[in-house]
């Protein structure tokens, strides 16, 4: 059967035909669209895979560990800096190995459409020992679920899958199959002294697991996913990863007169790097991301054949790939024919009208004007957008928490005001332990937990923690004279400034909850309830 | 065949509906398709771009290659000038002709519209104003659609039977409207 999917949707629909009984994941550009696809998904349903966000990507990555265990396969999902919050588990899983196969999927982000920075998961697969997989086209990716949680089971390993944005947000036909695979049963074989990492037992696995490198690596230079493309003219060769083998390809429609290793399964065949090296005058390294094979290469070559890439200049040091950054490095000239038109103004993306953070963002730069040094703490959300004109009302964002500890951190420097900004999601997420250090110390900050209830930016999706936010700031120990709930709208200015500079003024940690959905949800809300009635 | 194309617009303006019918459209004829979307942060009230790319051959790149662009697709009229390095020599622009203003510093329109007829093959309509005068007032981008069709290289029956297949969900009145803003579109081609 044919489909047109996103990548996204292409690796969704692949682990529901592989027999998923879980994805775990917390919203992230650009992942998010897969677990959407499960959650509408009739097989799903029908199956009972689990499927609801979970608080953060730490909770999804253990809680998929807990799927396996009990021998069921499990998915989880994130954008790349997603990878790092879950980072404890993900690269204690090596240790532990797994029961049933396990999937973790990393979608980066190079060029930062929607992100903070650039980093490469592939280095995570192998920090962690874990087989790694990089599909190059969305047929790949969706054939490549089946693949990767069956060498899960097989290796008894998790196994990374690694895409970044083009693949992710890049529809394409792909052939689906009709039936999907049936799904474990649950089984008790899950072995304590594996999972129980105490040192001694841990020491084990890690020769183990060390051990198995070796086979892992002759597994990936026999794999159907990495090919050896002949080409007879052996000036050059060329390797590239993922969706970049696509670029090189678009530069030649007639053919690649070079040989060309296409890789999409790790750690890296060296066996086939040595071939090309030795075959070649020179060696192109072209790949989505940092210069991940590239730097192994340095150190891999006896130093027969050059290295280009992304080190040496051919290809830009940051930033992602196109087919013009190849063709250029390839030494083609680009088709380009006519310049940029000067006249067009740049259009930054803007919070939407009639947002309640706009109204937050007002109330505070009202009260602030009145101190000398006001500092604002931000976080990642829309509200980041609260950087730009005309508000330029926050001074960081860093990562997902960072708001309330670095308020803090601030504070204990002795800086009066310090404000913390974050949304309702991001709270729940990665805010509640920061808040908990806050109160601990009654660190003088005010922190704005700016509830929309929903996590906007990317698309809207549940926030774990509605309907509880004065309930855990409570629990966390805020004090009840110092936590407020208010509603952001102009009507409401007086009011809000007021209490903006009353728990500014007061030296100790508050919470004030502005509280409004936010103008996207709303509408689509708004949009059922009329269909809704229609049909009544 | 091979047609790539470049859609763009404002967020939220809809760009990603007329590349549905196309992807339709094309999908029933068989032909290989790769579409690059633009999700996440940059949707907020950005300009949003989608490389759209049907051939009958395999396709590669998920994205255009610089004078690799045979239509540029645009729901407003600056965004429509943002990719001309990426349009080929004879390709088309179809954009439609109402400014959407959101940042201070938009340039005059008449200045806008001057860069566009200086390109070779422009079609610039008024799809809100013909939206409205006919009626199809939330069907204007399949106006914009119709006005594309020759530049697409794609049949008008197969992009109506797509638009049948497409909204037949929605019922009779919302497929009628659409055939109806297509052949708008259609009309206004040069």
């Amino acid at each position: 059967m044919k489909k047109l999917l996103l990548g996204d949707e292409a690796i969704a629909q692949g682990a529901l035909d592989a027999g998923l009984s879980g994805v775990y994941a917390y919203p992230g550009t650009p992942s998010t669209e897969i677990t959407e696809y499960i959650q509408a998904s009739p097989l799903a349903k029908e199956r009972g895979v689990h499927s609801r966000w979970s608080t953060n990507e730490k909770t999804a990555m253990e809680a998929a560990l807990g799927m396996s265990f009990m021998g069921k396969r499990a998915l989880v999902c994130m954008k790349h800096v997603g990878m790092n919050v879950c980072a404890d588990p993900f690269v204690n899983s090596g240790m532990t190995g797994v029961n049933g196969g396990v999937v973790v999927l990393a979608a980066d982000d190079p060029s930062m459409h929607s992100s903070q920075d650039e980093q490469d998961s592939r280095f995570y697969g192998k920090f962690a020992l874990i087989p790694t997989f990089e599909p190059s086209s969305q047929q790949e990716a969706y054939d490549m679920m089946a693949a990767a949680f069956d060498y899960s089971e097989q290796q008894k390993l998790p196994v990374l899958m690694r895409v970044t944005t083009r693949m992710a947000h890049s529809r394409a036909v792909v052939e689906v199959k009709n039936e999907a695979r049936k799904q474990n049963d649950m089984n008790y074989n899950a072995v304590a002294a594996n999972w129980v990492l105490l040192p001694a037992n841990a020491r084990k696995r890690n020769d183990i697991v060390t051990a198995q490198q070796a086979t892992l690596e002759e597994n990936a230079a026999n794999s159907a996913y990495n090919k050896y493309i002949e080409g007879k003219d052996k000036k050059m060769g060329i390797i590239a990863s993922g969706i970049a083998f696509n670029y090189v390809n678009e530069c030649f429609p007639a053919g690649c007169p070079f040989p060309v290793l296409k890789i999409s399964q790790y750690p890296l065949p060296k066996k086939l790097v040595r071939r090309m090296c030795d075959e070649c005058d020179s060696v192109m390294v072209v790949e989505e991301g940092q210069p991940f094979i590239e730097e192994m290469l340095r150190g891999v070559m006896p130093g027969n054949a050059e290295i280009k890439g992304r080190l040496t200049g051919e290809l830009p040091r940051t930033g992602e790939l196109t087919p013009d950054i190849v063709k250029k490095a390839l030494g083609m000239e680009t088709g380009q024919n006519f310049s940029s038109c000067e006249d067009v103004a740049p259009r930054p993306p803007a919070l939407c009208q009639g947002c309640g953070h706009r109204d937050v963002y007002t109330a505070l730069n009202e009260v602030l004007k009145e101190y000398e040094n006001p500092r604002v703490f931000g976080d990642i959300g829309c509200y980041t957008l609260g950087f730009l004109p005309p508000y330029r009302a926050i001074h960081s964002c860093v990562d997902m928490g960072a708001s309330i500890t670095m308020a803090k951190g601030a504070a204990d420097a002795g800086q009066w005001p310090a404000v913390a900004v974050i949304g309702d999601s991001t709270f729940t997420h990665s805010g509640m332990t920061g808040l908990l250090d806050a109160v601990n110390e009654n660190a003088n900050i005010t922190v704005i937990i700016s509830d929309n209830l929903t996590t906007a930016m990317t698309g809207g999706q549940d926030s774990a923690g509605t309907n509880k936010f004065e309930a855990i700031c409570r629990g966390l120990g805020v004090a009840e004279e110092h936590l407020h709930v208010v509603t952001p709208l102009p009507k409401n200015m007086p009011e809000i400034t007021r209490i903006i500079r009353e728990e500014i003024n007061y030296k100790g940690t508050s919470v004030i909850i502005p509280r409004r959905e936010c103008i996207q949800t709303l509408q689509r809300h708004l949009k059922e309830q009329k269909k809704a009635q229609e049909k009544k | 065949m091979k047609t790539d194309i470049i859609l763009c617009g404002v967020g939220g303006q809809g760009i990603l509906s007329i590349a549905t019918i196309i992807g339709e459209a094309a999908m029933n004829e068989n032909l290989y398709i790769k579409q690059a979307e633009v999700h996440g942060m940059s949707q907020r009230g950005g300009d949003v771009q989608s490389n759209l790319r049907i051939s009958s051959e395999p396709i590669n790149s998920d994205l255009i290659a610089l004078g690799g662009a045979d239509v540029i697709i645009s729901m407003e009229p600056m965004e429509a000038l943002r990719y001309l390095p990426y349009l080929n020599k004879e390709g088309w622009i179809i954009t439609s002709s109402a400014p959407f203003v959101n940042i201070p510093n938009y340039p005059e329109l008449d200045t806008i519209m001057a860069d566009l007829n200086k390109m070779p093959n422009v079609i610039i309509v008024d799809i809100e104003q013909l939206a409205k005068d006919n009626g199809v007032n939330r069907s204007a981008n399949v106006i914009l659609l119709g006005a594309a069709q020759k530049a697409l290289g794609i049949e008008y029956d197969k992009l109506e039977d797509a638009i049948r297949r497409v909204f037949g969900r929605k019922g009779d009145a919302v497929v009628e409207a659409n055939i109806k803003a297509l052949a708008l579109g259609r009309a206004a081609q040069k």
